[in-house]
């Protein structure tokens, strides 16, 4: 399994992201101007300041060549996941629903939180023993997830919302304590905390490693990948 | 740019971002809280939006850039002026 990590001017953590990749496939980096993805099967959007943030956070990386590519991956079926700065980018592409909002604290946070599984049957929890809450470190300050109350309320029919803050940890102030959301068809998602901090247990918690595991299955279960990653989608 | 004059054949375009109605607006919480502190008495509401300006050749573009980059119009509402 090929893993496409995209890096933007301005991304930070895409060194952890392939670090804790590489644990369960071959991680490649892709470069914001790359127009196709290296034959990756699963892409990851890592956290940091894409574009330096400005306008608003995501508003320009989504406008980057690699961007289409990841577009035609996602329509593909292909698994997408987005972690902070990346789950701002796929909200921005409209890849995901919501909109990511500055913290109601107005503060940047650097906090490790429990978080409870809202869907067990995402294809990015796979690895997640039925019943386990993870514990994950939390870094940012725009991290308040918004979706108005009808988009919320259909997010939540469809079993949309992967991932919520344990109740009392929701420190952004997220609508519903909402930590991970993905699409309607369950193979693109964002979550706020960061898996790749947390993948050994001198980090404070190797809950991180699930998330990672879990891609293998998410690209089993799609059957999409290389095919749509090399630019010739379908 | 304010004050100046648009370059021949462009249009000066100023376009206000400010959150919706509804969107809890932290800022405009903390700006109103920060205000009776300096005497600054009867303030009843703070919003704190953005400001952008523009000089374009075709001003009827400027609705399509909000929607697609300017304002996310999920959380934002915006108004466009023509300035000429």
């Amino acid at each position: 399994m090929r893993i496409g990590v995209v890096r933007f001017p301005g991304s930070c953590d895409h060194r952890d992201t392939i670090a804790a990749a590489s644990a369960v496939g071959e991680a490649v980096e892709l470069w914001h101007a790359d127009r196709d993805l290296r034959g990756a099967d699963a892409v990851i959007i890592p956290g940091g300041f894409s574009y330096g943030d400005y306008l608003r956070a995501g508003a320009i990386a989504r406008f980057a060549p690699v961007m289409e590519a990841v577009g035609e991956l996602a329509a593909a079926g292909g698994p997408v996941l987005g972690i902070c700065n990346g789950f701002q980018v796929l909200c921005e592409a409209g890849l995901l629903p919501g909109a990511l909002l500055p913290n109601i604290s107005l503060r940047f946070r650097c906090v490790d939180v429990r978080l409870e599984v809202s869907n067990p049957r995402s294809p990015f929890l796979a690895a997640v023993p039925a019943g386990a809450a993870l514990r994950i470190p939390a870094k940012h300050s725009i991290g308040r997830y918004y979706a108005p109350a009808g988009m919320l309320r259909e997010l939540e029919e469809r079993g949309q919302v992967i991932l919520r803050y344990a109740p009392g940890e929701s420190f952004n102030g997220s609508v519903e304590r909402i930590a991970a959301v993905s699409n309607a068809a369950g193979n693109v998602m964002g979550m706020m905390p960061h898996p790749e901090h947390a993948v050994r247990e001198r980090d404070g918690s190797a809950d991180g490693r699930l998330i990672f595991a879990s891609l293998r299955s998410a690209v089993a279960a799609t059957g999409a990948g290389a095919a749509a990653g090399s630019g010739s989608a379908r | 740019m304010a004050g100046r004059r648009a370059r021949a054949g462009a249009v000066r375009a100023r376009v206000l971002i400010r959150p919706k109605a509804g969107i809890l607006d932290p800022q405009g919480g903390a700006v109103a809280r920060a205000l009776p502190a300096l005497g600054f008495e009867g303030v009843h509401e703070v919003h704190v939006g953005r400001m952008i300006e523009l000089e374009v050749d075709d001003p009827s573009t400027v609705g399509a850039m909000c929607e697609r980059l300017l304002a996310n119009p999920l959380v934002e509402d915006y108004e466009i002026e023509l300035l000429g």
